[in-house]
């Protein structure tokens, strides 16, 4: 083989490599990827599958133990409020009014079941709480 | 002093555009007196920004309210190393914390260059005040849009200045944490001096290897700071955060890890641009690539565009940043198309099986990593793009792509040291590669035997790779120290100590590639063999995890009325086969609300922060990890109706009378205690995690090995000295001849 036909092969083995490994980032990403959503947009399709929900605890729906239950609106801290069940690790930073994300499917039953351990609250990084509202705002970290 | 820093912030800025203006006159003119005059710019910048550091320090220490930024982000009560490193909590701060690590970066590249790269050096003075002035102005224009929170000097109005400051977040109050985000930081910013040399080679068109010679060092230590960290961040994360892990794929975990993988490739790859004259264009598109992605690491943390558990609020910096990224892409992508010519490779690669083919390997491995790790950030916006619907990936996805990615990275770290440059012969492959592999397989053979390895494929592979690797490296020291020992003679460590010294560059990486090894061989054995539960226990209960059984034994409380915190925890006795192995006592704490509702002074303390304080052991072969969450809804009523009673006495008193505050917070601390007393004599249940985390502690120890390894090849050897006293006499004989 000449030696421009050994760098021409090599390139196609390489670039043929980099596709290969491009078509399954993008073939497995769409396929094990969770949709995130918000409990107002959940509601509304009623779907069945796991997602990655993401609102805010709704005060006074907290009952502590495990398994854990409370309750979660939008973001915004509108919408319709999804009730939870949820076992496992509560992160630190879980209180009423923050936000977080977890992610379970919904039982017949309307609620949000949590898989184990997927609670995940943001941290807020200083607690400037303004008219009992907290304000999860700027905090250096990375 | 406020209006001191303030002043010399403003100042700053002035001589940022001042300098790059001096820069580019003296490059275009090619008057050494304007660049000279640049360069004298940049050192006064920094002194400036030293001005403005300080006073902003010194505010923080003195907890003057006044200023918006210590009210926000620091308290009378915080401890003092925090209010020091409460700075960096906010943005402002951590854009001056950006500004001022590049002027001190910057100015270093220049005073070390002073006397060569004549022609670089102007060019790479305007990039980097050019930078400086970008992140100077972003602060000043704080001054006009008050709303973006980038001025660190902002005052609040006479009025409003409180008595008392927010404080820090007590998950934060951490050693680890206090240096995390500025190490961070300073690697972010030390990749700009290679960034800035490699536009003005480019410009110049002088692309030989003397603008890596004269900044390798510098991307050096980026790598180290964004290592260390890294490392903390992890470390942090395992012993502070009542989770157990130290690695969560988290975006903003992620926007720290693409620099350092196409740093660390970049850190490879220079290696051969300076031996064989090859992949220049590779180089320069690498340094490009590794400072735009340490721009986006600060603008991912503060754009809020990704979910993170880093919650930053959505900032007025994205924006300002974005284009800054997009500026750098773009103008270096037609710098380097127009340069294309000048970048032609001065030779080619002679063999597959080659140090530089080798190099060129690990290359692709970690830019494929940062692509994979990249890919995976950004899918939440680009499954939105495509589909209307974000949605995210989580661990799993990741580990699939690099953990092989990872195992052939391992084995390349064994596999470059044992290659050499050009072409390996035959004999010499077997030479090289003989006890290594036979150590790989030996390892193997271990693991399936000892550690059930068949039953995680892929951990197994890893610890192979890993073997290979640290027997190879082992290898090269062993050989290179006895052909040293046949020269010179002499003992064996004095031999080794020879050794590593004279080429601090090589061997450096060689520690960096054992650390390297140790830490993934932790990685995977922490990951695959980890046994975990949780279980819900009483004082005297006990339950059996794995070969382990856990007893509660005692409960316990204290009271810390400096911080305003109560901890409820318990005793844990952990025998393996009758044996006690460890007492334990996690714990959790509760912080008072800074804003507690006055008429609920008892439910305040609920309400505020809580965090684990994890009780754990450390060992050689596996850590014992634990949380506790006591299960407080016993407490309910007595708290409530504790307040009742504290609403009833403060509405009898006279809220404006200090005698009566004083009164009622001395009844709350008895309170408090009352409570802290009743969590011992009628303890709740708590949920109790208990890990067994099989060798974690290898990924601290070759985390601390592989960054003294880099330290190694850092610190200035005999070598390098003789250099710079030869270039400085050679500049001297240049002026003087010059001159005559």
């Amino acid at each position: 083989m000449s030696v421009a036909k050994k760098r021409q092969l090599r390139l196609v083995a390489a670039l043929t490599a980099a596709v290969l490994l491009a078509v399954a980032l993008i073939y497995t990403s769409f396929s094990s990827a969770n949709d995130a959503l918000e409990p107002t947009e959940l509601l509304a399709a009623n779907p069945s599958g796991t997602y990655d929900v993401t609102g805010k605890v709704a005060p006074g729906s907290e009952q502590k133990g495990q398994p854990l239950r409370f309750e979660i609106t939008d973001r915004d801290g509108g919408g319709q409020s999804l009730p939870v069940v949820y076992e496992g690790l509560v992160p630190d930073p879980f209180r009423e009014g923050r936000e977080v994300i977890i992610t379970g499917s919904l039982n017949q039953a309307g609620v949000l079941v949590g898989e184990k351990d997927s609670l995940i609250t943001k941290c807020p990084s200083k607690f400037v709480e303004e008219h009992g509202e907290q304000e999860n705002v700027i905090v250096e970290d990375g | 002093m406020n209006a001191l820093g303030a002043a010399a912030l403003t100042a700053a800025l002035l001589t940022s555009i001042y300098t790059v203006i001096a820069a580019l006159i003296g490059a275009k003119k090619r008057d050494q007196r304007w660049v000279d005059s640049a360069r004298r710019g940049y050192y006064a910048m920094f002194g400036l920004l030293l001005v403005a550091v300080i006073a902003l320090e010194s505010a923080f220490l003195r907890s003057d309210f006044s200023l918006e930024l210590v009210a926000g982000n620091s308290s009378t009560t915080t401890p003092t190393l925090y209010k020091f490193t409460a700075m960096w909590g906010s943005q402002a701060g951590s854009l001056l914390l950006w500004a001022f690590v590049l002027s001190i970066a910057g100015s270093a590249a220049l005073f070390i260059t002073r006397n060569n790269l004549r022609e670089l050096a102007p060019w790479a003075t305007a990039v980097m005040a050019g930078v400086a002035t970008f992140f100077l102005g972003l602060m000043i224009a704080g001054t006009i849009f008050p709303s973006a929170e980038t001025w660190p000097f902002a005052a609040l109005a006479a009025g409003q200045v409180p008595l008392e400051g927010a404080g820090l977040n007590p998950l934060l109050r951490h050693p680890a944490m206090a240096i995390h985000p500025p190490m961070l930081y300073s690697g972010y910013v030390f990749f700009t001096v290679p960034f800035a040399f490699a536009i003005a080679a480019l410009i110049t068109r002088r692309v030989d290897a003397s603008w890596i010679r004269s900044t390798r060092r510098f991307a050096l230590i980026a790598w180290l700071f964004l290592s260390i960290g890294l490392a903390l961040g992890a470390r942090w994360s395992y012993s502070e955060l009542g989770w157990g892990g130290y690695w969560a794929w988290d975006p903003v975990e992620n926007a720290a890890l693409m620099p350092w993988l196409t740093g660390t490739a970049f850190i490879h790859s220079i290696m051969v641009q300076e031996r064989r004259g090859m992949l220049k264009t590779w180089n320069v598109s690498l340094i490009v690539l590794t400072f735009a992605l340490s721009l986006l690491g600060t603008f991912l943390v503060r754009s809020g565009i990704l979910q993170s558990i880093h919650a930053f609020g959505e900032s007025k910096v994205g924006p300002p940043l974005l284009a800054l990224i997009a500026t750098v892409l773009i103008g270096s992508t037609l710098l380097i198309i127009s340069r294309l010519d000048s970048l032609r490779s001065e030779r080619r690669i002679d063999s597959l099986l080659s140090r530089e083919s080798m190099f060129l390997l690990n290359n692709l491995l970690f830019v494929g990593l940062a692509v994979i790790v990249f890919w995976g950030t950004f899918f939440p916006l680009i499954s939105e793009a495509f589909t209307g619907q974000e949605s995210s990936l989580a661990a799993p996805w990741y580990n699939r792509y690099t953990t092989p990615v990872g195992i052939g990275l391992l084995f390349l770290a064994g596999v470059g040291p044992l290659v050499a440059w050009r072409r390996i012969s035959l004999p010499g492959l077997r030479k090289a590669f003989a006890i290594p592999l036979s150590s790989a397989l030996g390892a193997a053979a271990l693991v399936v035997l000892f550690a059930d390895g068949l039953s995680e494929p892929l951990a197994l592979v890893l610890f192979v790779a890993g073997a290979f690797t640290l027997t190879a490296v082992g290898q090269e020291l062993w050989r290179g120290t006895m052909a040293r020992r046949a020269l010179s003679g002499g003992s064996v460590p004095t031999a080794f100590a020879a050794l590593i010294t004279r080429n601090r560059r090589r061997y450096g990486g060689y520690i960096v590639h054992i650390g390297i090894a140790l830490l993934l061989i932790g990685v995977a054995a922490s990951s695959s063999f980890q046994t975990s539960r949780d279980v819900r226990l009483k004082p005297g209960e006990s339950a059996t995890v794995g070969d382990y059984t856990v007893s509660y034994l005692r409960p316990t409380s204290a009271v810390d009325s400096v911080e305003q915190k109560l901890a409820f925890g318990g005793v844990l006795d952990v025998r393996r086969d009758g044996e006690q192995v460890a007492l334990l006592s996690p714990s959790r704490e509760y912080f008072a609300s800074s804003v507690a509702d006055p008429a609920a002074p008892l439910r305040g303390f609920f309400e505020g922060e809580a965090t684990s304080e994890v009780g754990r052991t450390e060992g050689v072969t596996r850590d014992i990890w634990t949380a506790m969450q006591p299960d407080l809804t016993s407490f309910d009523p007595v708290i409530d109706s504790g307040d009742k009673l504290f609403a009833r006495l403060a509405n009898q008193l006279d809220p404006s009378d200090p005698a009566a505050a004083q009164f009622l917070a001395a009844e709350q601390g008895k309170a408090i205690r009352g409570l802290a007393d009743r969590y011992l004599n009628r303890t709740p249940p708590a949920e109790i995690r208990f890990n067994v985390n099989p060798f974690v502690i290898w990924i601290w120890l070759g985390g601390i090995v592989g960054m003294l390894g880099a330290l190694f090849a850092l610190w200035p050897g005999a070598e390098a000295r003789s250099r710079r006293i030869s270039d400085v006499y050679a500049a001297r004989l240049a002026r003087e001849l010059s001159q005559t």
